[in-house]
């Protein structure tokens, strides 16, 4: 029974983290998907909603509001409102002018715009991390009182629901709305999409917007859920964040959910049976041999090279 | 059309502002668990504004300033002009080549000590750059880790001569050996991977190099790093005040010269250029080589290549080996360097400032590359109070750089004949 609830613990752990890097993945899937290449940035624009959503928070707290889910939904409107802008603003001056090129060049440009904004940040508010308050505690125990207790926060119940309706959200934005098949003509054939008289920049421009608006959200989630937010912050975050998108077949959206959630739960428990220290390197090693044995990733369709 | 313009720079401006302001114009302070935000000051807010008005009018008139750019002379001149004949550049080329190496030799003795330790840094990283040259510039295979195969160098040396007392001399060619072979063994599964996984992959192994070292503690001291790494010796002499080895001498008594610190500090900047200058010309017989030209190739035009019959995983390969093997030489020269290496030194930034530098030079050329090694290096030492800006600085460069000129500031030129069209 013990070992069950500290099974069941790290379970509940993993897809919580989980699901945080599935909202990241679709902004790397989505980008993939329609002009193949690796958005190194995405991480730093998760980072930049984390500390917009900090700021909301502090600024509220500041001005005596104190009712939680005004806070909440301020700070996830601010924070969503400056990443997407730094989204879409990063696609205009640092990917739209090389797209087309060599694949190596835009990814430099992308590597070039991540330690910008990175430093940007750094620049801005110090190297420190910054205390994130926790606005959501208390939870749920299970187990007996003596033994492991199982628990399941309410930050953690947050987390799944608020994943959930983005989720849903996008996928009925995608199947149902305009936009949203324009959005998958351009995936398929960009060339042919344009010719059909779809504005395939403004299409573009908002799979960013959409992505980074997401990414906002993650921000937000994990800035509460882990209690600090640091410029590095967004580094690893996005890393793991690529690899669950790889992980689920970059380009497709249900994969970057499913692989989100398998790679939140393969961490969990290498940190909760072998050791926490090693749980990048799982990670990254899952990724290798994701690339190495099947790059085309669980749902992913295999690419065919034309000449 | 102007009303559409109008539209546009105003959303422009107001997406600038959204992004700048939140970001720059609050401080977020932490005293002790709470945390405070106060408004940054007046100027800070007034350059926001005006960054804001910059963009708006920027986009406003776009089409006038980018036709008065165009209209412009073109800065770099003799990128149109014709190369030289091959024999008499090549000439050139090595004439000022010499000349640098011999004023980079005696420049030494007759500068501060602190200058010297610099530019053997520079040297260091003119090591790396070149090395990571041959793998980005010439191969085109975009390696993000590799700072692990400097580290693989850097902690080989530290390792052997903790446990097994090796010297400087023995690590210097088992630390590039076991680079290059690190570099083989990674590089064979994963150089099937197109470019941008590639990058990925490697970026991962760079991380999990860091990790293993960070946290394998008993081997390698986890991130108090190891301390106490030998010095070079000239031929058995040591540079210390006194000798520490048994057999050894001391510099100063052989030569009967008084002690003084800036003989260790001289004699490890000659052994850097030495190397640089050693790395330079192996690498540069290897651009001539076949092997050189399959990499070109191979980068230009993947399927041509092969099918013209070149065996895209051992070009790709030995590119990568080479590489690392280079990065491994440069690791060795850092731990005897600094005497003390920790993972903090292996760090991603790493990576990424010796692909600026590989980038900024133009990939592929040398002389560019070592120029930029040097730029990179010195600058942020001279404008002291921009060395916090140095990061940023760099990101946009590589943005920019690749905006405005891919090939970077002074691309590799071949000798190569186009068709004209007749007028």
């Amino acid at each position: 029974m013990q070992d069950l609830l500290y099974f069941f613990q790290q379970l509940i752990n993993g897809l919580t983290i989980g699901s945080t890097y599935a909202l990241i993945a679709i902004g790397y899937t989505m980008v993939y998907g329609i002009i193949g290449m690796i958005n190194f940035a995405h991480g730093e624009i998760y980072m930049i909603g984390a500390y917009t959503a900090l700021i909301a928070i502090t600024g509220l707290a500041a001005l005596g509001i104190a009712w939680l889910p005004l806070i909440l939904i301020v700070a996830l409107i601010c924070a969503m409102i400056v990443s997407s802008s730094m989204g879409w603003a990063v696609e205009r001056v640092a990917y739209r002018p090389v797209r087309g090129r060599h694949r190596l060049i835009p990814l430099i440009s992308a590597i070039g715009m991540s330690i910008f904004l990175q430093n940007y940040v750094h620049l801005a508010q110090g190297s420190r991390n910054i205390g994130f308050p926790a606005l959501i505690d208390g939870g749920f125990n299970f187990g007996s009182g003596d033994g492991f207790q199982m628990s399941l926060s309410y930050m953690q119940i947050t987390i799944f629901i608020t994943t959930l309706i983005c989720m849903t959200a996008l996928s009925l934005f995608i199947s149902r709305s305009r936009t949203g098949r324009a959005c998958r003509a351009v995936s398929q054939d960009l060339g042919m999409a344009n010719l059909l008289g779809i504005d395939t920049n403004r299409i573009i421009s908002a799979t960013f917007v959409i992505g980074a608006a997401l990414a906002a959200v993650a921000g937000l989630l994990l800035g509460m859920y882990y209690g600090s937010v640091d410029p590095l912050f967004g580094f690893i975050a996005g890393l793991k964040a690529f690899t669950a998108a790889v992980l689920g077949g970059i380009g497709s959206i249900p994969g970057a959910m499913l692989g989100g959630l398998i790679l939140g739960v393969a961490e969990s428990m290498t940190s909760g049976y072998l050791s926490g220290e090693y749980k990048d390197v799982i990670s990254f090693s899952l990724l290798i041999l994701i690339l190495l044995f099947k790059p085309t990733g669980l749902l992913g369709k295999p690419e065919v090279e034309k000449i | 059309m102007a009303a559409n313009n109008f539209r546009h720079a105003l959303f422009c401006a107001i997406i600038t502002l959204i992004i700048s302001y939140p970001i720059i114009g609050f401080n977020l302070e932490a005293q002790g668990i709470d945390v405070t935000l106060t408004g940054a000051d007046a100027s800070t807010i007034v350059m926001v504004l005006l960054a804001a008005v910059i963009v708006f009018l920027f986009q406003m008139f776009r089409e006038q300033i980018m036709g008065g750019l165009k209209s412009l002379p073109h800065p770099l001149p003799q990128s149109s002009k014709e190369p030289m004949a091959e024999n008499r550049r090549a000439k050139i080329e090595s004439w000022v080549l010499t000349g640098i190496v011999v004023l980079a030799l005696f420049w030494p003795f007759f500068v501060s000590r602190g200058a010297v330790d610099l530019a053997t840094l520079v040297l260091i990283y003119i090591m790396l750059a070149l090395g990571l040259n041959v793998v980005v510039g010439l191969a085109g295979l975009l390696d993000l880790g590799y700072v692990a195969f400097y580290a693989v160098g850097a902690y080989t040396f530290a390792l052997l001569s903790q446990y097994v007392g090796i010297s400087f001399w023995l690590a210097l060619p088992i630390g590039a050996l076991l680079a290059a072979l690190f570099g083989l063994v990674l590089g064979f599964p994963v150089l099937r991977l197109r470019g941008d996984y590639l990058a990925i992959v490697t970026l991962g192994f760079g991380e999990i190099i860091r990790i293993l070292l960070n946290n394998w503690t008993t081997l390698t001291g986890g991130p108090n790093g190891i301390g106490g790494i030998p010095d070079p010796t000239l031929f058995g002499m040591e540079f210390g005040r006194r000798v520490k080895e048994e057999g050894n001498t001391s510099f100063h008594e052989t030569f009967g010269i008084a002690y003084s610190g800036e003989h260790k500090v001289i004699f490890l900047y000659l052994i850097a250029l030495v190397l640089a200058v050693f790395t330079a010309l192996v690498i540069r017989r290897f651009m001539r080589m076949p092997v050189g030209r399959a990499w070109e190739a191979l980068r230009e035009d993947e399927i041509a290549a092969r099918s013209l019959g070149l065996s895209r995983t051992a070009v790709k390969l030995s590119a990568f080996t080479i590489g690392a093997f280079f990065a491994g030489f440069a690791g060795t020269v850092f731990a005897s360097k600094q005497g003390f290496i920790s993972p903090e030194s292996f760090v991603f930034l790493e990576s990424a400032i010796i692909l600026a530098i590989v980038v900024l030079g133009g990939m592929g050329s040398q002389i560019g590359v070592v120029l930029a090694a040097i730029a990179v290096t010195i600058l942020p030492e001279l404008a002291r109070e921009f060395s916090e800006y140095r990061m940023l600085i760099f990101g946009a460069a590589m943005v920019l750089m690749m905006v405005w000129r891919p090939q970077g500031l002074m691309p590799m030129r071949r000798i190569h004949i186009e068709l004209k069209r007749q007028e």
